[in-house]
């Protein structure tokens, strides 16, 4: 009895532990999901899985089940955010098991009742208990704000390396609390407008009704919803892979200023979307200018670190040697490398849609734009699942040639998949549709094959920590005092 | 590291195995007759329905017939041969063109104006296109005479139901056409499989040799009898209509106001199966031509 409670504490009370827990939750939502569509589904697989597992997938349905499965994989992912924040900000020690219990068990609430409900007949109960579990997640998010509200005395910047204000305000616990406070609102501006004007009974996708002349307010707010969420994901990401590699100095005090700005430019100007489209898309692109700044510098000042490191002990270095440097490890090098891939695979791609959007992409199906923003807004969120676990892989502590390989193949795998969607989604730039087989095939098998990498090198990982957890002091072990010191303390 | 380069290369070797051969359909699949007449015409009685995904009901107070198919390649090729001998259409920078009235235009948010005057209909010398023309007259490549015309533009379906006096039927028409009164997702029914339609990786005999977005299939080809092999289900929709999901996007016929875009439905051979459910919406502007849009016509019941 005490070895399955000395496990579950460390699932449900170690950061460590609880991180797996929600990788491991999408990993195997993903696992089933994914066979519901692309080659899977081709392939007769999905229909297999939906019989075995009693699904009933209605086709008049279909965009209901995909906003639920997507809203439930969406919850894990900001629990995975909160309990990498709240292990690495400084607060007082009452807020974390407060702020971690909520959102554990809201995540949780939001994924089996969302997708019970979405998959599995619509029982409304399940529906109830999945916007409860929605609004734990919400709650929680209160309580982050609350802790992390940057004006108390304690948290002032003693050492001046870090970007601060005036008396010591922490910039970087700002830009924490800007994006909480963002995230909040932003969770409000698609969930006050979906119960109140659509109720849930006549759902939509945001990519079908771009072309609308004259779009409702509805459809207005859950387009502007989903991109600033997704935003404001990526933003929290950048600050934890900020406090991994200790980002601070001169651009470190360059960076926080523009990310609190930028966060705050950009969702306002979302949320102005619904009175006034045409003058809120002139303020995101500002705003979206202040955000990808700060990812540049933190680039720039985490591939120096890792040269600076790797050649410590060399004297004098060629640009093989920083580079080798460089390359060494790929967790850390592959966090911040994915960050300037997303340059060429999103926003490059996002910037040439919205310059060329009448001239270009309008002269399109609309079909053919809807291939275009689903991709994009697929691979920004792959990408950012992507260094967070990296970073995960870290905290779990990979060493050693498993290291290498798990850094490696995410990079390669997830790369070469993002590479063919963007190939795949600007098709009509440079083929016909008469002409495009060959291209749609060999793009398609890229981002196939590189989602099947990156997919069993996750699953390669979750196993690893499986069998861990039959291990009488295993990792988990060591993770879990380690924590508990933490509190001791 | 070498190792692991190595086995990367080795990676990329075996899935550049994996991607099919291309090539040109088996000559008796394109040329089949599936037995079911591109000439024949059937009617949708007035009344109700249920429209669109959330099942709005919708009265349509009026007797009307549609095509039983798409437009075919020979069909097209008639019209355009008659109408420029009689000059309704004519020849211009590579294209037949005709004479559009315009819509009417509001300088609405991205919306750009079609003004009258002559308008592209079907593109020449186009390698895309099933017709060919000798600068006198059009004729079909030999084999797509019973493929659905594809190409064309909405311009050039408008054309062509003007020219025999039909017209293109509105959304409304053409979902009630497709789905009846039922309210089902699909013309045959509830779900859809591979031999109910041809859509992209549906399995027909056409994307065994062209690959997955293969190839449009004759009209009426999902009539339940089995061809080199392969056996269809019988798929028309509750009013005995075929081709109205897959195969190719038709054009119809509204304008709404602050967009210029025209809408098509049905779903292509190039789509994935849910986009073939016949509350899907497709658009482009009126002068785009694909091989993957076609169209049929309605008309009016008067006793």
């Amino acid at each position: 009895m005490r070895a399955l409670t000395r496990r579950l504490a460390f699932l449900f009370r170690s950061t460590e532990g609880l991180v797996l827990t929600a990788i491991a939750a999408i990993a195997l939502t993903t696992a089933i999901w994914s066979t519901l569509s692309g080659p899977l589904a081709e392939w007769g697989i999905g229909g297999v899985v939906a019989r075995l597992l009693g699904m009933r997938l209605l086709a008049a349905e279909r965009e209901g089940r995909i906003i639920m499965l997507y809203h439930t994989i969406a919850m894990a992912v900001v629990a995975i955010e909160v309990y990498l924040i709240t292990d690495l900000i400084p607060m007082k020690d009452q807020w974390r098991p407060m702020i971690n219990g909520t959102i554990t068990v809201g995540y949780i609430m939001s994924l089996v009742f969302g997708l019970l409900f979405a998959y599995f007949g619509r029982n409304w109960a399940f529906h109830g208990l999945f916007l409860f579990g929605q609004s734990l997640v919400f709650f929680s998010g209160l309580m982050l704000t609350v802790a992390l509200w940057p004006w108390q005395k304690e948290y002032r910047v003693k050492d001046p390396d870090y970007a601060h204000g005036p008396g010591g305000l922490d910039l970087e616990r700002l830009a924490l609390f800007a994006m909480a406070v963002a995230t909040l609102g932003s969770a409000l501006f698609g969930a006050v407008p979906g119960s109140y004007l659509g109720n849930g009974f006549e759902t939509f996708m945001a990519e079908n009704v771009v072309r609308e002349p004259f779009k409702t307010p509805l459809q207005l707010a859950v387009i502007g919803h989903l991109h600033i969420m997704l935003t404001l994901i990526a933003v929290a990401a950048l600050l934890i892979i900020g406090r991994w590699f200790d980002f601070r100095g001169r651009l470190h005090k360059i960076a926080m200023p523009l990310l609190i700005i930028g966060t705050v430019i950009i969702t306002i100007g979302v949320w102005m979307v619904v009175p006034t489209e045409e003058l809120a898309h002139f303020i995101i692109y500002g705003g979206s200018v202040f955000v990808l700044l700060p990812g540049a510098l933190l680039v720039g000042f985490g591939w120096n670190k890792l040269i600076t490191q790797g050649t410590a002990a060399q004297g004098k270095t060629n640009l093989v040697q920083k580079l080798r440097a460089l390359l060494a490890d790929p967790l850390r090098f592959g966090a911040l490398w994915q960050m300037v891939y997303m340059n060429f695979v999103v926003t490059f791609v996002g910037l040439f849609m919205a310059a060329r959007l009448d001239k270009v992409i309008r002269v399109w199906p609309a079909r053919e734009e809807r291939i275009e923003l689903t991709g994009h807004w697929h691979v920004l969120s792959a990408i950012i699942a992507t260094i967070i676990l990296l970073y995960y892989a870290d905290r779990a502590g990979l060493k050693g040639r498993a290291r290498q390989w798990f850094g490696w193949l995410v990079i390669v795998g997830s790369d070469l998949a993002f590479a063919g969607v963007a190939l795949f989604e600007t098709k009509r730039l440079y083929v016909s549709e008469a002409a495009q087989q060959p291209l749609v095939t060999w793009t398609q098998l890229a981002m196939d094959a590189g989602l099947a990498v990156l997919m069993v090198t996750l699953a390669a990982l979750m196993v690893w920590r499986l069998v861990d957890l039959f291990r009488s002091n295993g990792r988990w072990a060591k993770e879990l005092s380690g924590a508990e010191q933490e509190v001791s303390q | 590291m070498k190792r692991m380069i190595a086995l990367l290369a080795l990676l990329v070797l075996l899935l550049a195995g994996c991607a099919p051969a291309a090539g040109a359909p088996a000559a008796a699949l394109l040329t089949l007759d599936t037995g079911v007449s591109p000439e024949a015409w059937a009617r949708v009685p007035a009344g109700p329905f249920l429209m669109g995904q959330h099942e709005h009901e919708m009265l349509v107070d009026y007797d009307y017939e549609v095509m039983v198919t798409p437009v075919t390649n020979a069909q097209y090729a008639r019209y355009l041969n008659e109408a420029l001998a009689k000059g309704t259409v004519k020849i211009a920078d590579g294209w037949v063109v005709g004479h559009y009235d315009g819509d009417p235009f509001s300088n609405h948010r991205h919306e750009k104006e079609i003004a009258a005057g002559d308008w592209p209909q079907f593109p020449l010398a186009n390698e895309d296109a099933r017709l060919t023309f000798d600068g006198q007259a059009f004729a079909v490549r030999p084999g797509y005479e019973m493929h659905p015309v594809t190409m064309v533009t909405w311009f050039g379906a408008k054309g062509y139901s003007d020219f025999y006096g039909y017209r293109l039927p509105t959304e409304v028409e053409w979902e009630k056409a497709a789905r009846g009164t039922d309210g089902r997702a699909y013309p045959w029914g509830a779900e859809i499989a591979g031999h109910n339609a041809n859509y992209s990786g549906s399995g027909d005999p056409f994307e065994r040799n062209v690959g997955k977005l293969g190839n449009t299939t004759p009209v009426g080809f999902y009539n339940g009898k089995t061809y080199d092999g392969y056996a269809t289900v019988n798929s028309p929709s509750p009013y005995g209509l075929y081709d109205m999901a897959g195969n190719v996007w038709e054009w119809t016929a509204d304008v709404n106001p602050g967009a210029h875009y025209r809408f098509m439905r049905g779903g292509s051979r190039a789509d994935y199966g849910f986009d073939l459910r016949v509350w899907t919406r497709n658009n482009a502007e009126p002068h785009y031509a694909s091989p993957s849009v076609g169209f049929r016509c309605v008309r009016t019941v008067t006793k």
